[in-house]
């Protein structure tokens, strides 16, 4: 059951000596329940030993209030049950969100992210697959390479997974064919070296039956490579050649005695002590006096050590500061083009401020820019007025103050960040920062919504006033407005949204329609003219109030 | 038929040192320390004076030195903990000069609540899940760390490192936050509170490694020795005072044993072990066939009853 020999009480210590230089490995799996990806995960589980008889007592136990499979079959257990971890998902058979597994052999200890693969979970893919070196996916092997499968290689390429692992699973019902494999293979190789992922490999199992994933496939001769397991155990996790120091200060350590420290997580590269470094962003160069991990000191340390670095001099130094190799800096901008995930219901909504946090910085930002939506499938890229739930987007946001960044691709921890609503504090989007695009950067900065609300302290709407006397009661609004320091414009229909979308007011006559009014399509009651400065002021209700 | 193109193991070529993955996860949990206490007014750290807290408070000191912890440890007191839990923790508190807070719901005390009139459930919802509520709102905390790992059961698998508590502490798995890189959300709404887990990624063998190599002192009953017990419901119980009641035919006897967690001693599972030091627990977890949690009699008292306490309020 266990992956090597349990150790007899005289080889603990030889057992131990190579556990202490044990690797560690993560992984996402992406894949829906009909690929069989809990089977997959649950294979990987059993078979490694990782799975305990009373977690199998208790699957077995839950097995009678809803499997995926039904029950009663002893011969073959239901291995999905093993990693269906919430109640409201064993009884409707689906996977809610994303899932963290164990497990361990002699030479790497696994982090499996389990997501499932429906497109209405990209977010959770995006999320299981961020802290991933590797990904996983699953192919039905009657069904091949599907739509949703080049969704799941876009997204592994889109977060930075240089090894893409594809799982032919259910070769055991294509009778292991030899040519309905190969032909899958090629091409989710062709598909996934044209999205620029490094590393594809293509395996041949039948999860169910547990061939090729621990042990090799016996339906399977003429497949000679190495069973899912063998590879992940032997996969290399090099980091490409990323910057040279990349340090964000979390806290700074200041328990009096003349010790002062600044504590964070080498986010890439490394530095030893006598190193000149820079601080953003004052960009003040010193040197570095001493590294501390705990109570002990160290010549030198590397990402992703945790540490506490003294410096020469006494240097201003706050969280949310970066210490840098000052020939090797990132680029400090307020300018940010990027791609986003987006993971709330509400779309995203270009007028609002939006905070960002990225390494240990946090700041406001705006949209200055929604440049298109990505079809994940076709990679075809279309402009869009929205960007909704798990849709995939093109942006450019203004942060309020400056952040030091890499491009994702060259470094993921100085490339990457989370949008947070204001408001309600959901984290809102994943955001992987691109280098500035050339046809992208205008010569001209262009003059946005949000621009032109903060100009001229209003939000924009589209009043449209019905009956006969519209026009007439349309120009007294305007006068009306105009008096209370408004700008609003009364226009034909085809031009109101335009109108509003650059924060003007637009009073559009309908004689066609009945008596009554609308703000932005909704009935107003009362007071047209402090109903229209409610709607246009938006933020500041209040001092419409008081007019 | 054209030659199949077949994945080839990777080139074993020597690769640059990594971290051990041991180092690794040492990394991760004191970044996850660290930001905690960037981020919050008023954290705490939970003390249940176990192996995963001794882990804990190991990092914590690592994170932070050479300053004293910048937060206080809480130790939830049911009053039912073995006595050699309470030694082990003045002694522990007093060596590290830890500011240790107990707590104790005393209205639970006073209304005789224990685990035998009032069944697991009940006397865990009163003496734990509400004592912990009530200690923290009393000591205005807006972020407890607990030592809390995702393969210890299925409901935790799902679990976030700032795993977002309502204002009345409950869990709402579907409302949880995505967490994405190490890029943690730490915005919290009025009321709102996180339980910060930094230990997340951690198994049971990479506790005891790093207890290993760090040599972490830990209570003495993880180890095995002769102690009294009785055999009640499958499961063997201390006998570790005179408030354990015999039932009709128990009997005492001394039997080699040690226990995988601890927690309440009456509902603490001890399992027949000759291993006295951890190189020998080491053998003993990758041999087992048993999962830890399977003494801790709170998990199976329903199924998904792990979920259902998270939902109440329950680390």
């Amino acid at each position: 059951m266990w992956a090597e020999a349990v150790p007899d009480a005289g080889d603990v210590d030889a057992f131990l000596r190579a556990h202490d230089a044990k690797d560690l490995l993560r992984l996402v799996v992406i894949g829906s329940v009909d690929d069989g990806k809990s089977t997959l995960i649950g294979r990987l589980l059993y078979d490694s030993g990782r799975v305990y008889d009373d977690q199998l007592a208790a699957a077995e136990k839950a097995s009678a209030r809803g499997s995926t499979r039904g029950h009663g079959s002893t011969a073959a257990i239901d291995l999905s049950l093993l990693t269906d971890g919430l109640r409201a998902e064993r009884e409707q058979g689906i996977t809610i969100d994303v899932a963290y597994r164990y497990f361990t052999t002699a030479r790497r200890k696994f982090i499996v992210a389990d997501t499932p693969g429906h497109v209405q979970y990209t977010r959770n893919m995006a999320t299981g697959a961020s802290t991933a070196d590797v990904a996983v996916i699953l192919v039905d092997a009657r069904l091949g390479v599907l739509a949703q499968t080049r969704r799941h290689a876009y997204l592994a390429a889109l977060l930075g997974l240089s090894h893409l692992v594809v799982c032919v699973n259910k070769m055991d019902l294509v009778g292991w064919d030899p040519a309905r494999f190969e032909a899958i293979r090629a091409e989710i190789t062709a598909h996934a070296s044209a999205l620029g992922i490094a590393h594809v490999h293509a395996l041949p199992v039948s999860a169910l039956h547990g061939d090729g994933v621990v042990r090799p496939g016996a339906g399977a001769p003429w497949y000679a490579g190495p069973t899912l397991l063998e590879l992940l155990e032997t996969v290399p996790v090099v980091v490409a050649d990323g910057p040279a120091l990349r340090l964000p200060v979390q806290l700074v350590v200041r328990p009096g005695l003349g010790y002062r420290g600044f504590a964070g997580q080498l986010a890439a590269g490394g530095l030893a002590v006598g190193d000149e470094i820079a601080v953003l962003p004052s960009g003040r160069r010193t040197r570095v006096a001493g590294i501390d991990v705990g109570s002990e000191s160290r010549a030198a340390a590397a990402a992703p050590e945790s540490v506490t670095v003294r410096l020469a001099d006494e240097v201003d130094v706050a969280r949310g500061d970066m210490l840098v190799r000052p020939d090797d800096l990132p680029t400090t901008t307020t300018r940010l083009d990027a791609r986003l995930v987006w993971m709330a219901e509400a779309p995203l909504d270009p007028t609002r401020t939006y905070l960002l946090k990225h390494t240990t910085r946090a700041t406001r930002v705006d949209v200055e820019r929604l440049v298109a939506v990505i079809d994940p499938e076709t990679l075809a890229e279309t402009p869009a007025a929205r960007l909704e739930l798990n849709d995939l987007g093109r942006v450019v946001l203004r942060a309020h103050r400056p952040l030091f960044v890499d491009a994702y691709a060259r470094c993921r921890a100085t490339g990457a960040f989370i949008l947070i609503d204001a408001l309600s504090h959901d984290t809102v989007a994943a955001g992987m920062i691109d280098p500035p695009r050339a046809d992208d950067a205008p010569e001209v900065e262009r003059v946005t919504a949000v621009d032109r609300r903060a100009r001229l302290g209003q939000a924009g709407a589209v009043v449209e006033l019905g009956g006969g006397d519209a026009i007439g009661r349309a120009f007294a609004l305007e006068r009306a407005l105009f008096e209370a320091g408004r700008i609003a414009i009364v226009v034909a229909a085809a031009h109101a949204t335009a109108i509003a979308a650059a924060a003007v007011i637009a009073i559009v006559p309908r004689a066609d329609l009945p008596d009554g009014a609308t703000i932005d399509g909704a009935a107003v009651e009362g007071d047209l003219t402090r109903a229209v400065l409610i709607a246009a002021g938006k933020l500041d209700a209040g001092r419409a109030d008081r007019r | 038929m054209a030659a199949i193109a077949t994945t080839r193991l990777p080139d074993p070529t020597p690769q640059p040192a990594r971290l051990s993955h041991l180092r690794q996860l040492e990394a991760e949990s004191i970044h996850v320390l660290r930001e905690v206490v960037a981020e919050f007014e008023r954290p705490v750290m939970l003390y249940s004076i176990g192996k995963d807290s001794a882990v804990l408070v190991r990092l914590a000191q690592k994170a932070f030195a050479p300053a004293p912890l910048p937060f206080p440890l809480l130790h939830i007191d049911t009053t039912w903990k073995f006595r050699a839990m309470y030694e082990f923790r003045d002694a522990f508190v007093a060596r590290g000069g830890f500011d240790l807070r107990v707590w104790q719901n005393q209205a639970g005390l006073a209304a005789g609540v224990n685990p035998f009139d009032h069944g697991s459930n009940q006397y865990t919802r009163v003496m734990k899940t509400e004592a912990l509520l009530a200690a923290l709102a009393a000591g205005g905390y807006d972020a407890a760390f607990g030592g809390a790992r995702r393969d210890e059961e299925r409901s935790r698998a799902k679990e976030r490192i700032y795993s977002f508590r309502d204002r009345h502490g409950g869990w709402e798995p579907r409302r949880q936050r995505p967490e994405l890189w190490n890029l943690y959300n730490g915005k919290l709404g009025p009321g709102e509170t996180i339980r910060a887990f930094p230990l997340s990624n951690w198994t049971e063998l990479d506790v005891w490694q790093y207890i290993l190599v760090e040599q972490i002192p830990i209570v003495p009953l993880y180890f095995a020795a002769p102690r009294p017990v009785v055999e009640r419901d499958g499961t063997l119980i201390m006998v570790d005072d005179d408030r354990l009641r015999l039932r009709p035919g128990e009997q005492v006897r001394t039997e080699t044993v040690r226990f995988r967690t601890l927690g309440c001693y009456p509902l603490s599972g001890a399992i027949r072990s000759a291993a006295t030091d951890v190189p020998a627990i080491i053998a003993e977890t990758l041999a087992t066939r048993h999962s830890e949690r399977q003494g801790r009699l709170i998990d199976h008292d329903q199924d998904g009853s792990m979920e259902q306490k998270k939902r109440e309020g329950y680390f």
